[in-house]
């Protein structure tokens, strides 16, 4: 069985994001770039997978503009057999990104499609759910256990309400919650050993993709700030200050 | 004119008052009709309790067995046929409208809104990206549906009680997948105030140690009659069950009074309390950044602080 794992370069979680003055989007330029969080989970499940044997063939997929390449060696190096770096200017909607690994799965044919629940650059977490119905099979989204077997997955989710486990014929869409695993680290010999991996470059233009995007953004600002309150000094002060506005 | 065609999201035969929050969002579209649509296996008791809310033009029902659990996969072809005629529909942002709207949405073929925080216009929404640290406002092509989750803590809930909508099945006539399957559902049982719509949280993270400490933590809740919360921390520590956790990826909340206690404030905790009414914090560290956004902070041992605080009250 061959895995699809979504593998989306994202600005790193401990950057501070900043709002350009005019409005017309946050600073980017000389922040640190990463893998998304999930991503990572989503490659990690994968690897597991194929080291049990349940998989034969893992690959990442990226979305992005020309230079995501040294971001997909990071996911070959991790342990993925290769890369499909599909090439577009500007970044693309979850619609749009869900049309793209659509014409991949009809391609590659994958048993499983593993996605991080959500980017956490535009925390859409719509991308998995799309590509499930748009190629009419299962979704298990925010996932925290996966067990394979007998072609189908069971799958626990994290819901509101506690933990969900649910079944789904395969080929499924997976998308990753955190406490799925914990992602392994790259080692040294195996950025050297990426380097020869195979990186498919494929246009963006050329899968035929509808782009139409419905929706436009036409502001960005900096969310409202909570003012700095006061430092009580024991138990007691506080206890009354909050009795003071009814809240006790 | 808009018609907005608002999910219900039910659990156990009840509405969850996340309902309400969508249609006090779709009340700010200014349309003309809010039709409220319950799936479930048995929708009386459900659709009775829709009908009341504020707002609500008609309550639309559909019963069939597969509804029982809400499978994303057998839900969203049903609700894609339902909004036929209808210019939004609006799904609460919870784990339940987060799963099942973009399958909606791509059905559709039309691009989704997620987490909307405000309504601007009929087409015109604002939502948070990084974790909150940016909203932006967001335009949908009035030529397309607009499908839509609704940050729920960011809306208060439409008035439950004066209104009387009638309530109508709705046949929908399209054949449903079989190939995922419910299994279970594992529930901490909990007579305490639901963390979603509780008033009063308190929260513990790291800081509180163990799940054995965590005793402290539940306890001083129960005293003040508050839901229990978690960091990531605690929660990947295995203090209390992963629906405890607040933040960016477990639970946005807004109460009105928020107590973080041994939670040193990292940004995707943070964003999942923004709409507090008022925040303490209790933290041995002056320099932790929950100090920033706390209204009252007060520096010390959590385990001398919260048995004087017991004492006080
Ligand atoms: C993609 C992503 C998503 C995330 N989503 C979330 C999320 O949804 N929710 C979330 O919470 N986190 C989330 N995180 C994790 C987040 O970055 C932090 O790691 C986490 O919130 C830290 O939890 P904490 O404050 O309990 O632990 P710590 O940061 O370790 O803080 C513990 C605090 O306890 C204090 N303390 C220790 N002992 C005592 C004592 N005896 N008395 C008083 N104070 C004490 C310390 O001074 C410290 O400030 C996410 C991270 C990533 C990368
Ligand atoms: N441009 C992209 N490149 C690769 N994967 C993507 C891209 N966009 C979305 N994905 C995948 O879809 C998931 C959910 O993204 P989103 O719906 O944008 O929150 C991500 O965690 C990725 O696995």
């Amino acid at each position: 069985m061959k895995i699809l794992v979504g593998y989306k370069r994202v600005v790193d979680y401990n950057v501070r994001i900043q709002v350009k003055p005019d409005g017309s989007g946050v600073v980017t330029d000389g922040v640190k770039l990463s893998a998304n969080p999930f991503d990572d989970i989503a490659l990690e499940e994968a690897l597991r997978l194929r080291e049990k044997g349940v998989a034969t063939e893992v690959v990442v997929v990226g979305i992005g503009p020309a230079d995501l390449t040294a971001h997909l060696r990071n996911g070959l190096a991790m342990g993925a057999n290769r890369a499909i770096h599909v090439v577009a200017a500007d970044a693309v909607q979850p619609l749009t990104a869900a049309r793209v690994f659509l014409k991949l799965v009809e391609k590659e044919q994958p048993g499983l499609v593993i996605l991080g629940k959500q980017a956490i650059d535009d925390d859409a977490n719509q991308t998995g759910q799309m590509l499930a119905a748009l190629w009419d099979r299962p979704q298990a989204t925010f996932a925290s256990k996966v067990e394979i077997a007998n072609g189908k997955a069971t799958v626990t989710r994290e819901v509101d309400a506690g933990l969900e486990v649910i079944e789904a014929e395969l080929p499924a869409v997976i998308t990753t919650d955190l406490r799925l695993n914990e992602p392994r680290f790259i080692k040294l010999p195996d950025i050297m050993k990426a380097k020869s991996k195979p990186i498919d470059t494929i246009e963006f233009s050329s899968l035929g993709v509808e782009a139409h995007d419905h929706l436009k953004t036409t502001h960005y600002a900096a969310p409202a700030k909570r003012s700095k309150g006061v430092m009580v000094k024991d138990a007691a002060e506080l206890v009354a200050a909050l009795k003071q506005k009814g809240l006790l | 004119m808009s018609k907005i065609l608002v999910i219900a999201e039910h659990l156990g035969g009840k509405l969850n008052s996340s309902t309400a929050r969508a249609v006090s969002a779709a009340i700010a579209v200014k349309g003309e009709a809010i039709d409220v649509l319950v799936l479930a296996d048995s929708v009386d008791a459900i659709a009775a309790e829709a009908a009341k809310i504020d707002g609500v033009s008609r309550v639309l029902t559909v019963a069939r067995a597969e509804n029982a659990h809400p499978l994303a996969a057998v839900l969203a072809p049903q609700i894609a046929k339902a909004a036929a005629g209808y210019s939004h529909v609006f799904v609460p942002s919870t784990t339940f409208g987060k799963d099942v709207a973009p399958r909606v949405a791509a059905l559709l073929g039309v691009a989704q809104v997620s987490d909307v925080m405000s309504v601007e216009g009929a087409h015109t929404f604002k939502r948070p990206i990084y974790a909150g640290n940016a909203i932006i406002t967001v335009e949908a092509d009035p030529a397309y549906a607009v499908v839509a989750t609704i940050r729920s803590a960011s809306w208060p809930a439409a008035a439950i009680g004066a209104n009387n909508a009638p309530v109508e099945a709705l046949a929908v006539d399209v054949v449903l997948p079989t190939h995922t399957r419910f299994i279970e559902l594992k529930q901490g049982a909990s007579d305490r105030p639901d963390l979603q719509s509780a008033s009063k949280v308190v929260s513990g993270g790291r800081g509180v140690g163990s799940k054995e400490n965590f005793d402290i933590i539940f306890k001083f809740a129960d005293k003040i009659g508050a839901a229990v919360g978690a960091s990531r921390a605690a929660v990947d520590a295995g203090y209390v069950p992963s629906d405890l956790q607040v933040g960016q990826t477990g639970k946005i909340i807004a109460p009105e009074l928020y107590m973080a206690i041994g939670i040193s404030g990292a940004i995707q905790h943070l964003t999942g309390i923004k709409d507090a009414g008022t925040i303490v914090a209790i933290n041995k560290d002056a320099e932790a950044p929950i100090f920033e956004v706390a209204d009252f902070g007060l520096v010390g041992d959590l385990f001398k602080l919260i048995p004087e605080l017991e004492a006080s009250l």
